[in-house]
Formats: structure tokens, sequence, C-alpha cells
């Protein structure tokens, strides 16, 4: 097993995004989205920048133009768009759907545009307001293909993506393990509305309908009837990467509060000379520490496909959860009343955490998959 | 193959060929732990066997030095021997202050006969040594010690007295903090080494909560110790002694880690409250607790890994060891808590056979000093402050 911190490569790759999402997308770039009123959800002359990076085939092989590299390496991008807030649908398409189709002849259609920054993934996954496991959206066959009925919502960048990633049920009942297929659906599809939804953090979701989508057999990912097994290859990816994304953010809050300690006084003296901040403080250093080593355990055992990165990967995102949750409520609380302000960026972070923390399950959903799976 | 595959594979056949049945039992309580010592008449025969066994081939103490009976193993042999004694569920075959804060300490700053002399020793189990650190009047402010060591040529004349100190009634060497100036606070405190069996040295076990005595006072009464037993510069004890308690704080961090295999929390929780028809422990709100707690202690264990990894390769913060400490005792104490829950009022029985002894109940009660012992919480919150945030005026 390799040693439980960044290799050298990794540390090169890790400055390398740092300086650029720092200098492409500072979390001024979100506010003057949001302020613009933007309606794509992302700015896609960043995506194309991300693409000149080669973050956008992180994962995607080096034959088929990509980087060719792990869950370590997106984590190392994600860890800066969240640290940023940049928006970005990194991992939507870069990761996710890159996971999903990897390995099937969805590859060939769609890596090209991924790699090139011109094609941009969503996840039509969610069927209520909490993430389960349950799909119940029917597919059922027609002709050559399927026919898709049903909603989907929480779709990030669901209403500009040139795919969506859809999971639909082709036999059996709503919590069943077999009978689900996942489906690559392309925009131009019939019978598909795309309602976008501006949610707390100024990103936009869409709220899908689908009303008897028509589909080839070629849409299938994978094998009809065991979309289980791509849909859960793509979750964990997901789910480790929004820990990752989580990551930064909370970290990013951390480092602002902390320096805030640090320059701002009070009675006459800088606030961070009081023990109950500072105790506070080291508290939550001290939870970030412990979920940044929970997130990295995961990305290497997904990267060396171990049985035990499922749990990992649980782990990694409920522990980020619970860390980065307690990182942006003391920034908030530690900076006082600017730190309630619109103007000052820290309640941002507390928005961007509190999507991210519901994103693929929140800590609860994980920490009772793990009770689950531990037979308790 | 690779080296380390191969020596992956005859690790493993060595543990299978050597680690007696009995030490692969998961730890049950604090009888189960091994200290060594000259008095080894309260080990079992299998505990001995394996102390012995891991002894001679240094695997007690895997990275130190050969010459200094260690095992002379790489970093990465000794993270696979440690992984492959978890997959066998092979117990540590000798914990002992002398292998987790001693034995750095004199690696580091030792002269060669002290090395010689004492490391050998402590990696086969033969010497066991207690750390006299706290005073009445030095606990959280340790530089504060009073117990003297008077300069009378060839030695050092010792009185004063310690407290908590961990075992010393069943200790037979001690690592001690004593000052050699009294103008000076944190530079006239030296460290030095004696026999518990010196004339003049005494110890008193002091009774817990837990109704156990893991510390007793010791008090020393115009002690004699041979100059050559001091450790580093004379007035320098304090540099020596920061570097053990880091150390030290690593050492208890690991109780957070809990043990491999079957999770003593779930299974007994279970066995207690039962699962409902669906599978769940039937106490919603107490499995939810628990759920969260395994969260934790899961992804305090890879940063557990991760801390070692760093520390091995030279890159972890100096400080670290503090918020390894802090968090490692204060999820061991969380625990300990889930474990009385989930054992209800079969946990509060204080001395029957059922209990063990009352092994629950005075296992949790001696969890609470987790937090005070090496150094409280608050003193660790306040390190990583100061070192670590680089707060002001902390």
């Amino acid at each position: 097993m390799m040693p439980l911190f960044l290799n050298e490569d990794q540390t090169m790759l890790r400055d390398t995004a740092r300086d650029f999402v720092a200098d492409a997308a500072p979390v001024s770039h979100m506010r003057k989205l949001r302020d613009d009123k933007d309606q794509t959800g992302f700015s896609r002359d960043l995506w194309k920048q991300f693409a000149d990076m080669g973050f956008t085939g992180i994962l995607i092989g080096e034959d088929q133009g990509g980087l060719g590299l792990g869950h370590v390496e997106a984590g190392i991008v994600l860890e800066e768009i969240g640290r940023n807030l940049s928006p970005s649908p990194f991992l939507q398409t870069a990761v996710a759907a890159v996971e999903a189709m990897k390995g099937t002849p969805h590859a060939e259609r769609w890596f090209p545009g991924i790699v090139a920054g011109e094609t941009v993934a969503a996840l039509a996954i969610d069927e209520g307001a909490k993430f389960r496991n349950s799909v119940g959206m029917k597919a059922e066959r027609a002709g050559n293909g399927f026919k898709l009925t049903g909603a989907k919502q929480f779709v990030q960048h669901g209403h500009v993506a040139d795919v969506l990633i859809v999971a639909a049920r082709t036999a059996g009942s709503a919590d069943d393990e077999n009978g689900v297929t996942l489906f690559a659906v392309p925009k131009d599809a019939a019978g598909m509305t795309a309602t976008a939804e501006r949610l707390t953090d100024a990103s936009l979701a869409a709220r899908i309908e689908f009303d008897g989508v028509e589909v080839d057999a070629d849409a299938v990912i994978g094998e009809v009837d065991a979309g289980r097994t791509p849909l859960a290859r793509l979750l964990r990816a997901s789910q480790a990467g929004a820990a990752a994304e989580m990551l930064g953010v909370g970290t990013g809050a951390m480092d602002m509060t902390v320096n805030y300690l640090k320059e701002r006084k009070q009675f006459g003296t800088l606030i961070g000379t009081f023990q109950a901040l500072q105790h506070r403080a080291s508290h939550l250093y001290s939870e970030m520490e412990v979920a940044r080593a929970a997130v990295l355990k995961a990305q290497q055992l997904l990267d060396a496909s171990d049985e035990k990165a499922d749990t990992a990967v649980s782990v990694a995102k409920a522990m980020t959860g619970l860390a980065t949750m307690l990182s942006v409520q003391e920034g908030i609380q530690m900076h006082g009343g600017i730190g309630m302000t619109d103007e000052y960026d820290i309640g941002f972070y507390m928005k961007r955490q509190r999507v991210l923390a519901e994103l693929f399950g929140d800590a609860n959903f994980h920490a009772d998959r793990l009770a689950r799976a531990a037979g308790y | 193959m690779t080296d380390l595959d191969q020596f992956r594979a005859e690790t493993r056949a060595w543990l299978e060929a050597n680690c007696p049945p009995e030490m692969r039992e998961p730890i049950r309580s604090e009888k189960d732990s091994v200290w060594g010592g000259r008095d080894q008449s309260a080990m079992t025969p299998a505990q001995k066997q394996w102390m012995d066994a891991m002894g001679a081939k240094g695997w007690t103490v895997p990275d130190w030095p050969k010459e200094y009976g260690g095992g002379g193993l790489s970093a990465a042999e000794t993270k696979i021997l440690r992984e492959e004694m978890a997959k066998l569920r092979c117990r540590n075959p000798l914990s002992s202050f002398g292998i987790s804060m001693l034995g750095p300490a004199l690696l580091k700053y030792g002269t060669e006969e002290q090395k010689k002399d004492h490391l050998p020793k402590i990696a086969r189990g033969e010497i066991r040594w207690c750390q006299g650190y706290s005073e009445p009047n030095a606990g959280s402010d340790l530089a504060s010690l009073a117990t003297s060591a008077e300069d009378k040529g060839d030695h050092f004349l010792i009185n004063g007295q310690k407290v908590w100190t961990s075992y010393a009634n069943y200790a037979d060497w001690i690592f001690c903090l004593v000052r050699t100036d009294k103008t000076n606070k944190h530079n006239g405190i030296s460290f030095v080494l004696f026999d518990m069996q010196t004339p003049g040295v005494s110890t008193k076990p002091i009774l817990l909560i837990s109704g156990y005595s893991p510390f007793c006072e010791t008090f020393f009464d115009n002690v004699k110790v041979p100059k050559e037993n001091l450790v580093g510069e004379l007035n320098k004890g304090w540099d020596v002694a920061k570097y053990l308690l880091g150390h030290e704080r690593e050492m208890i961090s690991n109780m957070g880690l809990g043990g491999g295999g079957k999770n003593p929390l779930i299974e007994g929780a279970i066995a207690t409250i039962g699962l409902d028809h669906d599978g769940r422990l039937a106490d919603p709100l107490l499995r939810a607790k628990i759920a969260e707690f395994e969260v934790r202690s899961k992804a305090f264990a890879a940063q557990s890994e991760r801390f070692i990894d760093e520390l091995k390769a030279g890159r972890a913060h100096p400080a670290q060891p503090s918020m390894m400490k802090y968090y490692g005792t204060e999820l061991n104490k969380a625990r300990h808590e889930l474990l009385m829950a989930s054992g209800g009022s079969d946990n509060l029985e204080w001395e029957s056979e059922r209990s063990r002894g009352g092994a629950p109940a005075r296992d949790w009660l001696r969890t609470k000093a987790n937090s005070i012992e090496g150094g409280t919480s608050e003193v660790q919150l306040n390190i990583i402050s100061k070192r670590i945030l680089e707060l002001p005026g902390a």
C-alpha cells in the first residue's frame, strides 16, 4: 500500500491546480456569475480552460486523449474547485460520467468532447428530496429501444448538459437491486423538459420531466437490468469527488476564519488571543485533518480497485460532511456580524457546503449505510 | 516477486507458525496487555512465548537498529509487518513505556553505552520502565517541577516526589525529570535514569474511581544516581522530555483506534438490545449515535495511518502528535460511553464473574484519564493553536 500522503507528481499537480483555479476562478468569479444572473450555471470559457490544462480528461485514458490519472488526482482538482467555490461541471462530467462510460461504446462518442472542454454531462439520479438508492422511474421497451417516463430532480447542470446519465427501472420495483438500467440520453431527445432552479449557493439544478422520452438500445450504459454496476461505480466516484470538493470548501472556510482571528481586534486585542476561540479553532483543525485522511484513503482505495473502497467512500463522505459543516458554522460565528453580510465571502462557503453535503447522500445516509453493512 | 512481496510472504508464514492462538484473541481487559519486566510471573505461557519469539527477532521494535535489539526493518517492511499482524489478529507482543517513550528518546539523545545497555532489554521485555514526570504542583504546567538533583561529584542526590507515575509499583527502572537549576525554569531540568530498587525510592499506588491503581505516588529520599545516567546535556532535559511527550501522545492516540476484526461495541449492542424486523439495532437513537461514532472512528484510523506515514517520511508537523492525542483520547472516551449505554445494567456490575470483575465499568472510568494524562485535551488544543494554527499570544 502506498503511503497516505500525496506523492511528488500529485504534489506538483496540486500546486498547479491551486494556482490555476485561484487565478482563473476565485470566489469573485462565482459572485460575478451570480450578480449577472447567469443562466448557464458556470462559465463555458472556464470549462475550456480546464480542458487546456488537461483537467477535463483527468480520468480518461491517454489512448483516448486524457491524462490517464486517478481519483486522487481528480480529487486534487476538486479540492481547489471547492476552495474557490468555482462553479464547474467537473464533478458530474469529468468524474461521474467518465467513470460510468469508461470501457463502453459511449466513451468513443462522448470522451472527445469532454477532453476538448466542449461537452458537459449531468446526472439524473435523484427522484426525491433526499438521496436514496432506490430507482423508480420507468423505462419500457419500445421498438428498438426504450421509452422513459418519470421525473428527476437535483440534476446539476441538467438544463444545459449535452448528455444526461439517467437511472431508470426496466424491471422490478423501486428498491430492488436488479432491474435498473443506466442510460446516456442526449439533450435533444424529444419529450424531456428541464426546469432550472437556482439553489441556495446560486448554482443551477434542474427538475426534469421525462414524458415518454424515446432512446435507442445503444443508449444503454452497460447491460439492461444490470445498471446497478455502472451506477455504483459512478456513485462511488461521485461521492469521493463530492467529499474532496467539500474538503476544499471546509478548508477554505477554516483558513479564512483562522486568518480573521489573527486580524480582528476587540477589547484592545486580537480576538485570536482568546482561548475560547483558540480551542474551537484547534478542534476544527483536528476534525478537518481526520476528514482529509478519510478522503485520501477513499481515493487511494478507489484507484487500487480495492474491495474496501466502498466502505471508505461512505466514511469519507460522512466525515467530510460532519467536519466541513462545523467549519462553515464556526466560520460565520467567529466572523461575527460581518459573516452574516452578503458582501463578505464566508457565507458563500456555508451555502456551498450545504449543497455538497446533500449531494449523493448526506452524513446520515452514509453513516446508516455503514451501519447496515456492519449488520446493525 | 519483489523483495517486499517476498518479505510479506515470509513474515506471514513466520507469524502463522509462531503466534499462539491465544494471542490472536481480541484484547478484553488490561490484563491482556503484556508489559514485560524482571518479574514475569503474572504472564500466561502464551504471552511469554509470544513476547520472547517476537523479542528474539527484534520485532517488538521492528524499526529500531539491530545492534540495539531491534528488527532493523525499513519503513515499508515495518508497515507490512503491522499489516500482516493485523490480518492474523496478532496481539501486540509487548507494550511498554520503554518501547513507546524512552526508546525513541535514547535513540536520539542517549550515549552509545546507554543505548547498548538499555535498548536491547527494552526490546526483549526484560526491564519495565516508568515515567517520572508529573508532580503534585506540576501537572499541565510540567516545567514547574521541583524534584531536585544535587550535584555530588560522581553522582546526583535526588529528593522530591512524583505523582501519576504509571505502574511505578511494577516498574524496574524510571526515566525521570529532575531540577538541576532552580534559577531557570525550562533550562534547569535534566533527564535521568535509575533503578527503582535504589535505596530511598518508594511507591504508593493511588486508588482511582475505577477501583484500579494504574498510577502511583513515587517518593525519592536521598536517592543516589550515577552521573553517567544523565541523558542528554545537563539542564537540557526539557528537550528530551518534549521529544518523548510527542511519542507518548502518539501512543495514547492509538487508543482511539479500537482493534481489528469484530467490533465489541456493535457486537455488544446487538447482544443486549437486539435487532428490529428490518435488521437495525432496536434502539434507533443509540444506533444513530453509534453509527456517527463509527464514521469518526474509521476516519481516525485513516488519519492514524496518514500520521504514521508522514512521521516516517519526516513530513509530519512537529505538533501533530498533539492533534492525534486530543482526537484519539476524546474518541476513546466516546467509545466507552457508548459501550456503557449499550450494555445497560449488565455493565454496571462491579465484581461479578459475568462482568469479568466489572471490567466494562472500570475500563469506562479508566478512560476518563485519557484526556488528562500526557497533557490534557486543553493543553493539546493550546499547542495546536500556538504551533499549528499560529494564533497570536497563545
